[in-house]
């Protein structure tokens, strides 16, 4: 009995220091980085970049979010200024959501239903003259009702399973319905929100700060003090900065070898956080050149990349890790190893493929192919993932140069159609793979693909599956559909999906990496073990 | 002399205009624009509409020849209007990095003056000693190494031996402070670039010091001053440096107007939120009214440094005369 109670008392020892140690602590101020130069305007539903959001978020509340205490879940999303999560009702057609009515603004002014519709009408039905840059997530909502100040209600024009992650979206501050009559533009050069904490200073292409909000609606939160964020856009600035402390980290992603430079470096000072990411490159032939326009030729080229034993080479030098089809990989809908190596390109044999690329290429009258591949000017991962495929294709003997050029003159030729083939990107923010999926959709339904091909199949394949709302029949339709894009109609190819990799200073506690560098950025359960 | 200024002030408008519709056309030759980076840069989708509603709100959906003389008219009255990817005035862009640029500059200068004078004067007057030759090592090295690269080494050097030697790595901080809100901070922060930009700096003043030195000497005033008994302290501060500081100047001129906006790499190797990082910034988010609005700016700062040069001209050398 006395062993059992000495070894109870051991036992007991051993944990009490790791569960003291998990106790958050109030205080301190986090200085992170930015790994960009500043963003535009700081209006989150106008811009698109991470450098906005990334200075913007801890401002800001949203309505609902993905669980910040289970943020790497791709279903898993909770109330944030919502008091419980709605199901559906109306046959899937109507959302209600009630709203807290515990919630001020920075000013002072009561938060209201109000005040979130307004600001959701802004974003999904943008007034003239207001550029709502993720408006398309939105085609499923036809009203948006506040009947009380209490109360929010979407109705949709039809049931979809891509609503609920859509108004998850990381950009849809709550701003305050007031400000916006009276200047819908208030919040391009302004801060005023909801959020953890409050605007403090911002010096313009340098940094952002902002203070505890003490008012804040979940007791306890922010823990912190403070945050700093410092735009830093150069790698080995970041790498230094978080050596000699001048910042504990920063919530983009940053190059295997930096993370090994900083395990080297610091030791146990620094910790690690890993994660698939909602990003990837996507090769792109343009249909309407030839041999493009032919789909054996186009298989061909997706048969030469070994994409197994590819990923996990450049996994040592690039921020690319995981073979995925069109959804990404930690999703439920996405497509299981066995399922992948079904569809051609994502053979286990490669030496099997790359003889059947050499058979088509034949076939097709496409022997000795030359062309030249756009690619963007981006190192991570871009150049380097351009640079291996330059040599998987040169192994079924197709000779092809990189074109590498800057961002505008890659997405301007990209939507004049003045390319052959393209390395593109493809980087999401909330998993949701119904609506991300629209991307692989011809160009005339929309407008952002750039194979400039037409499959009546495929678009009749997207609209069951955007109407299907069983999750189990919407993962087979997703089957159909990736069929569709990859194998029959041999559209586009994804290459090695991103991997997210976090060095972290030890001191920094109670934030968990997400999917993607767009979520969990309000920083409220942030504290600092110093 | 007021007529010689006048006349070189009249003189930049045209310089201003000729660069302006240089620039103006130059930038809009760049394939993509603005609102593309700005909405498809991150790789996430976007609304084909936002594209129609953020052409229109920054006004490149209308004609070029309209946004042309909308910017020379703007530029006549000193508005450069705001930038494209901000939003905000450019005196409010220019106004947040103008003073890191300008203390660098300055810094860089006095640590360039501090070297290049001295030293260049000593080779001169040392000509093929060792010491000579030690200088002219130390000169080419700075021109031929990359300041960026001084820099980038720089950086890793303090990391290493302030480690070394309190245990910690230690390095300036990474945001700006101003000197009169915090002068340590600042300076620790200034310091390292201005004293890598400074050696690039001097090192070419002090090539072109010496080589003015080794000819002024060569010239009969100075033997005369030397037949007449002068001390050599004198000869070579009052008659054979101030003659050969006119070309020093000029390339101090030429050089302190280059470091107000032409920093892009030393600023983004240090973090440095100047000028240089923005012009580089302005160009690659093709934001246009920026870049028009910097390019007036260097011009205008090259064209009044060389101003202040040809004036400083006539102090060294009472023998110019400006009309």
């Amino acid at each position: 009995m006395r062993g059992g109670l000495l070894a109870f008392a051991f036992l007991l020892g051993l944990a009490a220091p790791a569960i003291a140690a998990e106790t958050p602590k109030s205080g301190g101020i986090l200085t992170y980085m930015i790994p960009a130069d500043g963003g535009p305007s700081l209006d989150g539903h106008k811009e698109t970049t991470y450098a906005v959001l990334h200075a913007t978020a801890p401002f800001y509340s949203t309505l609902i979010r993905v669980n910040p205490d289970n943020p790497s879940s791709t279903t898993d999303f909770v109330c944030d200024l919502c008091t419980s999560m709605p199901g559906p009702t109306d046959n899937g057609l109507t959302y209600v959501f009630k709203i807290r009515q515990d919630v001020k603004f920075h000013d002072g002014t009561k938060l209201t239903a109000q005040d979130v519709a307004a600001s959701w009408q802004r974003i999904v039905f943008p007034p003239p003259g207001i550029t709502s840059a993720r408006r398309t997530n939105f085609l499923m909502v036809d009203k948006i009702e506040a009947p009380d100040d209490a109360t929010v209600i979407f109705r949709l024009k039809f049931p979809t399973l891509s609503f609920v992650p859509a108004l998850a979206n990381p950009w849809s501050f709550i701003y305050s319905r007031a400000l916006l009559e009276k200047d819908p533009h208030y919040f391009e050069r302004n801060i005023m929100g909801s959020g953890p904490f409050k605007f403090d200073k911002f010096d313009i292409g340098q940094s952002m700060t902002g203070v505890r909000n003490p008012d804040y609606y979940f007791k306890g939160q922010p823990y912190l003090d403070g945050f700093r964020a410092i735009f830093a856009p150069k790698q080995q600035t970041r790498v230094d900065a978080i050596r000699a402390d001048r910042a504990a980290m920063e919530f983009r992603g940053e190059s295997p070898t930096a993370r090994d430079q900083l395990i080297k470096e610091l030791g146990d000072k620094v910790t690690v956080q890993e994660s698939d990411w909602n990003c990837g490159n996507v090769l792109t032939p343009n249909h309407t050149r030839k041999p493009f326009d032919d789909p054996r030729v186009r298989r061909a080229l997706y048969l030469a990349i070994d994409q197994w034993n590819g990923a996990k080479a450049l996994s040592k030098i690039a921020v690319v890790r995981t073979v995925g089809g069109i959804v990404f990989p930690g999703s439920p809908l996405a497509a299981t190893r066995d399922e992948l190596t079904q569809i051609p390109g994502y053979g286990t044999d490669i030496e099997k493929s790359r003889a059947e690329a050499r058979r088509l290429l034949k076939e097709a009258g496409a022997e000795g192919l030359s062309f030249e591949m756009l690619n963007r000017n981006v190192d991570q991962p871009y150049v380097i993932v351009g640079t291996w495929l330059v040599d998987e294709f040169r192994k079924i003997g197709v000779n092809v140069t990189q074109k590498i050029v800057p961002t505008g003159p890659w997405l301007e030729a990209m939507r004049a159609g003045e390319f052959t083939v393209t390395l593109e990107a493809n980087c999401q923010d909330v998993v949701n793979p119904i609506a991300d999926t629209g991307r692989y959709l011809p160009h005339k339904i929309y407008s952002e693909n750039f194979a400039y091909h037409d499959d009546p199949k495929q678009v009749e394949l997207y609209d069951q599956m955007v109407r299907e709302t069983d999750p189990a029949k919407a993962r087979l339709a997703m089957r159909a559909y990736e069929k569709q894009v990859l194998e029959i109609g041999a559209h586009q190819q994804p290459v090695t999906w991103w991997y997210r990799i976090l060095p972290i200073r030890s001191y920094v506690k109670g934030w968990k990496i997400t999917s993607s560098h767009y979520l969990n950025q309000n920083l409220a359960n942030i504290w600092l073990d110093k | 002399m007021y007529q010689y200024i006048l006349k070189r002030v009249l003189l930049t408008i045209p310089t201003l205009v000729g660069a302006a519709a240089l620039v103006f056309l130059l930038m809009r030759l760049i394939p993509g624009d603005i609102c593309l980076i700005r909405l498809g840069g991150g790789g996430s989708s976007f609304d084909p509409k936002a594209l129609a509603a953020c052409h229109a709100e920054i006004g490149v959906d209308r004609p070029i020849v309209v946004q042309f003389l909308e910017f020379i008219w703007g530029a006549a009255r000193l508005d450069f209007g705001t930038s494209m990817w901000s939003g905000k005035p450019f005196i409010t862009e220019i106004a947040a990095r103008l003073p890191v640029s300008l203390e660098i500059a300055i810094m860089a200068t006095v640590v360039a003056v501090a070297i290049a004078i001295p030293l260049g004067t000593i080779s001169a007057l040392k000509q093929n000693s060792w010491l000579d030759v030690a200088v002219r090592v130390f000169a080419i090295g700075g021109i031929a190494t990359p300041s960026f690269w001084i820099g980038i080494v720089s950086i890793l050097l303090v990391l290493d031996i302030t480690n070394l030697v309190w245990g910690h790595p230690w390095m300036p901080p990474i945001d700006y402070v101003p000197l009169w809100k915090d002068p340590l901070a600042n300076l620790s922060m200034v310091i390292l670039p201005a004293v890598t930009v400074g050696y690039r700096y001097a090192a070419v003043s002090m090539r072109m010091t010496r080589s003015a030195m080794i000819e002024v000497m060569k010239e009969d005033y100075i033997r005369t001053a030397r037949a007449k008994g002068l001390i050599n302290k004198l000869i070579i501060n009052r008659h054979a440096l101030k003659n050969a500081l006119l070309p020093i100047v000029t390339l101090i001129g030429i050089e302190f107007a280059f470091l107000i906006g032409g920093l892009v790499v030393t600023e983004q190797v240090f973090n440095l939120n100047g000028v240089g990082r923005l012009f580089v910034q302005a160009v690659q988010n093709q934001d246009y009214t920026l870049t028009q609005a910097l390019v007036m700016l260097t011009v205008a700062v090259f064209v009044f440094t060389n101003l202040a040069v040809d004036l400083l001209y006539a102090w060294l050398d009472p023998r110019i005369r400006f009309n």
